[in-house]
């Protein structure tokens, strides 16, 4: 039916990009703008004694000084991740309600001012005294009172999975892996800072935010400011990246509100890479354990995977790492358990493939240390113990992961490879290669998702949905979608998000976007194209009278009968007889039941090569091999960067980003881009992305698993096995520092 | 330094020592009330080959003074440390980050800035080379890359891949759009269409 979808066009919002036109959020103009600045706390643990802002308050262009004393009292949050489609504030704490300090960097004070330098300048002129209490910021420090975790994900998934007998299977197996791993925290760093600019007219609210969800923003703040849903409105174009951090909605949206209503002028908050060490959540530090028991032919008989990792004081919030663990291989025996420390920091949250992005990496490695444990190629043991059907017994929705090994151990040129560690050499350097399954969970947790479509008579359309670019592709990927489902030619058609005023859909998170809206934008689409071919056949005059619209088709703005594509007309030529300057329909899409008969898992296989250098452990990666079945690729030219994008987060996963706590001080040892170190062009090599194309007709209408993540899932395991392979080390940490892989 | 030795040093310096030890603030000492900033002078700024008068306080960064005082949005502030490169932008043909550069120091010099770089409608080839390969999703780097990107081409340092992934890695691209970003470049380097003056 398609042409447009499937196909690798250019981005339609490049130019704008690259010319510098398109605004993000911090540079939308308006008249009487104020600039925000927040003073955060420095202490992880304690009260504000005493916060004294006479020398800030009489420094030139202030116009307000906010801190507890005087903000207004909010309704309480309530976590829940921002997909469900509720209010989806980060965290069930929000800061400067009473003088409480949980963690660092919460704020303190927010300072209003006509200039943006004045208002940093103020800012550090806010004297606050702590009352310092003990905290506690690492895992070790409260490794004593962990406890197990009932529920997670603001009570959306169980903490614990299990399903037959564990502890018997697991002492009569004949094989047995039983691995730790510690994990550094992690930081999102999009590359543009959160920032939201707000501004108050009569009553009502508009909110310009740095925003993954704009929906998720106007529930979050009416909720929290006790407003109608229909005084708050929420627009945003362009956002330079998320990764996680803008899929919730963190204070400082909220706070812009409150300034904006206090001072009368628009607030534009802008928050500064350091703070968004402590703004926007984080992937917890963690530490995770997995025990497998397998045959000697290498059948999986037993697993049990343990996450233990440090959230906030007030939420149990933990990324999910068993998702895939419980499900990837058929085992009859598994258990699933997460066990939380409870922290001084924010309450962490999404991080590039959450959860399973450790998960796996955990996974992945112990099948490799069971392979070469085996003498089995880690290939045939994925291949060989990969279930049929998920955890519950139900079949995949569409599965692939075979098809994916084999495609990408060809593309990689994996066959022949000799398993022995440190069996090649090339000069100073040891090459070695590894590769690991990917899976990654397809969520269908969202509430209907809507779209809008409009045809003129002219012949051009416009189809709309409240979403917003953050760099998927998503402008280009749904114009495609609106096409084919209209039948017009591409250039005809325009496809507008941004704004709450328009049809809503959820968050684009957990890789979720692309499904969810494309089957708003194809509802929608073909119900205008349905409701202008039944005016055709019911019109007397139209070359199309009486016609089964079962025959009919459109191509290029053209009604056609299918048999008989000479006879019929133009969307212009039926509408201006009708009399229809434009024509309009909704569309709307509802995901299945929580409880589809399907296994739901997106699936992909990873590669890499590496080369070590023993004697400074220094890891370099030289290639890396993707393939992926995300089921239907609406455009494979984004789809791949946004893959390629996910596979180098996988390298600097494994290599690279790490960030600890100092206990002493309970901040974090690494606030900017010069401490906390993510992949630089030096650092990516050539990266090879493939499809394996399979059809998916459970998941949403047009088959679409999403892209986001599954390219980062897997990419750390394929690393680490790279350098066991090269040097005979198994690294139990990540990133990999090069005192643990040097010999 | 390359940036294999960049990580080599941070992995070597774990664990991080605190170097911002103001974790309890004492009440100010006897000091007079420093509350006004410097005051603002008319300074002018050319950009993009026209000449504005603004009046800017010392202390604005060239970036800030871009961003909030000419509406010149196309540089974009990703850290505001001189450590993501997305705020570069050409001050007397070379490359600087607008966010380590005082606007003041900047009067009497020609600067120019992403939105200096098409002739009008027609995009520059490093523009049009960035659209073909996809070299950026989100888009918030993108700017910083093509100043450097075609910049590097003019110095000459974009003979092999090596060469150009080791110059451009002063631009952060957390979508990570490394591989396509040298791919543009390679196309314009081979097309021999490169430098700022393609299009001057
Ligand atoms: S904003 Fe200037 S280097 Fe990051
Ligand atoms: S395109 Fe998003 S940071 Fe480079």
């Amino acid at each position: 039916m398609s042409s447009a979808i499937g196909s690798p066009i250019d981005r339609v919002d490049g130019p704008q990009k690259v010319t510098g036109a398109a605004r993000y959020t911090a540079e939308i103009v308006l008249p009487h703008m104020t600039y925000a600045a927040v003073v955060a706390a420095t202490v992880a643990s304690g009260r504000v004694a005493v916060i004294d802002t006479g020398r800030a308050r009489g420094a030139e262009g202030v116009l307000a000084i906010l801190t507890h004393e005087d903000l207004p009292k909010l309704a309480e949050p309530h976590l829940l991740p921002s997909l469900a489609g509720a209010a989806a504030p980060g965290q069930s704490f929000f800061p400067m309600q009473k003088d409480v300090v949980h963690y660092a960097g919460q704020p303190v004070a927010l300072v209003v001012a006509d200039s943006h330098e004045r208002a940093q300048y103020a800012a550090s002129l806010v004297e606050v005294t702590y009352e310092r209490a003990p905290s506690i910021t690492t895992i070790d420090e409260g490794r004593d009172a962990a406890y197990e975790a009932e529920r997670l994900f603001g009570g959306l998934l169980p903490a614990r999975d299990e399903r037959g007998d564990v502890d018997t299977a697991m002492a009569e197996a004949e094989v047995r892996v039983d691995v730790a791993y510690r994990f550094a925290a992690n930081h999102h760093n999009a590359i543009e800072p959160a920032a939201t600019t707000a501004v108050w007219d009569d009553g009502r609210l508009t909110i310009y935010d740095s925003t993954q969800g704009i929906r998720a923003s106007q529930l979050t703040v009416a909720q929290l400011l006790g407003m109608p849903l229909s005084d708050v409105r929420v627009i945003t174009h362009f956002v330079g990246g998320g990764f996680g951090s803008k899929a919730m909605v963190w204070p400082h949206v909220t706070l812009a509100a409150l300034a904006a209503r206090h001072v009368g002028r628009p607030v534009k908050l802008s928050l500064t890479r350091q703070q968004m060490f402590t703004s926007a959540g984080h992937r917890e530090e963690q530490e995770q354990q997995l025990a497998i028991g397998a045959t000697r032919d290498g059948r999986l008989t037993a697993m049990h995977h343990e996450k233990l990792s440090i959230t906030s004081p007030f939420d149990d919030w933990a990324e999910p790492a068993t998702g895939v663990s419980s499900q990837l291989y058929a085992c009859p025996n598994y258990r699933g358990e997460h066990r939380l420390v409870r922290g001084n920091t924010m309450t962490p949250t999404f991080t590039r493939g959450p959860g399973e992005a450790v998960g796996v990496f955990v996974l992945e490695t112990a099948m490799d240390e069971l392979a070469h444990e085996l003498g089995i190629d880690p290939l045939e043991l994925r291949v060989r113990n990969h279930a049929a059907v998920d955890g519950h017994g139900n079949p995949w929705s569409s599965d692939g992961l075979e098809e994916c090994l084999r495609h990408g151990a060809e593309l990689f040129g994996w066959a022949g490879r000799n398993p022995v560690p440190r069996s090649r050499r090339d000069g100073d350097w040891l090459i070695g290669t590894g590769m690991a399954a990917a899976a990654y969970p397809v969520p269908l947790f969202m509430p209907t998702q809507r779209a809008r479509a409009r045809l003129y008579a002219d012949g051009s359309a416009v189809v709309q949905a409240g979403t917003q670019e953050f760099g998927t592709g998503v402008l280009t990927a749904m114009t495609q979608v609106a096409a084919d489902g209209l039948g017009l030619p591409l250039g005809s058609v325009r496809f507008e998000a941004g704004d709450t005023d328009l049809p809503n859909v959820s968050s684009a998170v957990g890789s979720a976007g692309a499904g969810m809206i494309s089957a708003a934008v194809h509802a929608a689409a073909t119900a205008l194209r349905d409701q202008l071919v039944a005016t055709a056949v019911a019109d007397a005059d139209s070359p199309l009278h009486g016609a089964d619209p079962a025959t009919i088709e459109v191509r290029e703005g053209r009604i056609t009968q299918r048999e008989y594509p000479g006879v019929g007309e133009t969307y212009g030529e039926l509408m201006q007889r009708n009399r229809l300057a434009d024509a309009e329909a909704p569309g709307s899409w509802t995901p299945p039941p929580l409880d589809t008969p399907h296994g739901l898992l997106t699936f992909g296989a990873q590669f890499a090569e590496v080369a070590v250098d023993p004697e400074i452990g220094l890891v370099r990666a030289r290639r890396m091999v993707g393939v992926f079945a995300p089921g239907r690729v609406l455009n494979p030219k984004t789809a791949r960067s946004q893959l390629v994008g996910g596979m180098l987060w996988g390298l600097g996963q494994a290599l690279l980003e790490g960030n600890r706590m100092d206990p002493r001080h309970g901040r974090w040892g690494a606030t900017s881009l010069g401490e906390y170190l993510v992949p630089v062009n030096a650092d990516a090599p050539e990266v090879t992305v493939d499809f394996v194309e399979l059809t998916d007709t459970v998941v949403n209408p047009l088959g679409v698993k999403g892209v986001g993540e599954i390219g980062q899932v897997g990419v750390a395991a394929a690393i680490g096995n790279a350098v066991f392979h090269a040097t005979g080390r198994r690294v139990r940490e990540l990133p990999m520092a090069a005192e643990l892989v040097m010999d | 330094m390359p940036a294999w030795a960049v990580q080599l040093i941070a992995h070597h310096v774990r664990p991080k020592i605190m170097h911002n030890d103001q974790f309890v603030a004492t009440a100010p000492p006897d000091r007079p009330p420093l509350t006004s900033g410097p005051s603002s002078l008319p300074v002018a700024l050319t950009v993009n080959g026209s000449t504005h008068v603004v009046d800017l306080e010392p202390r604005v960064s060239l970036l800030d003074a871009l961003r909030e005082h000419l509406d010149l949005t196309g540089s974009k502030k990703g850290c505001d440390q001189g450590t993501c490169g997305a705020c570069t932008v050409w001050v007397d043909g070379r490359r600087v980050l607008a966010c380590l550069s005082l606007a003041v120091t900047c009067e009497g010099r020609s600067v120019t800035t992403i939105e200096g770089l098409a002739a009008g409608e027609e995009l520059h080839p490093m523009q049009r080379a960035f659209i073909e390969c996809d070299a950026f999703q989100c888009g918030y780097c993108t700017a910083g890359q093509i100043m450097s990107a075609v910049a590097l081409l003019e110095e000459g340092n974009a003979t092999t891949d090596a060469e150009i992934a080791e110059s451009m890695s002063g631009n952060i691209c957390r979508c990570a759009a490394y591989p396509n970003i040298r791919a543009a470049i390679r196309e314009v380097r081979d097309a021999g269409e490169g430098g700022h003056r393609a299009t001057a």
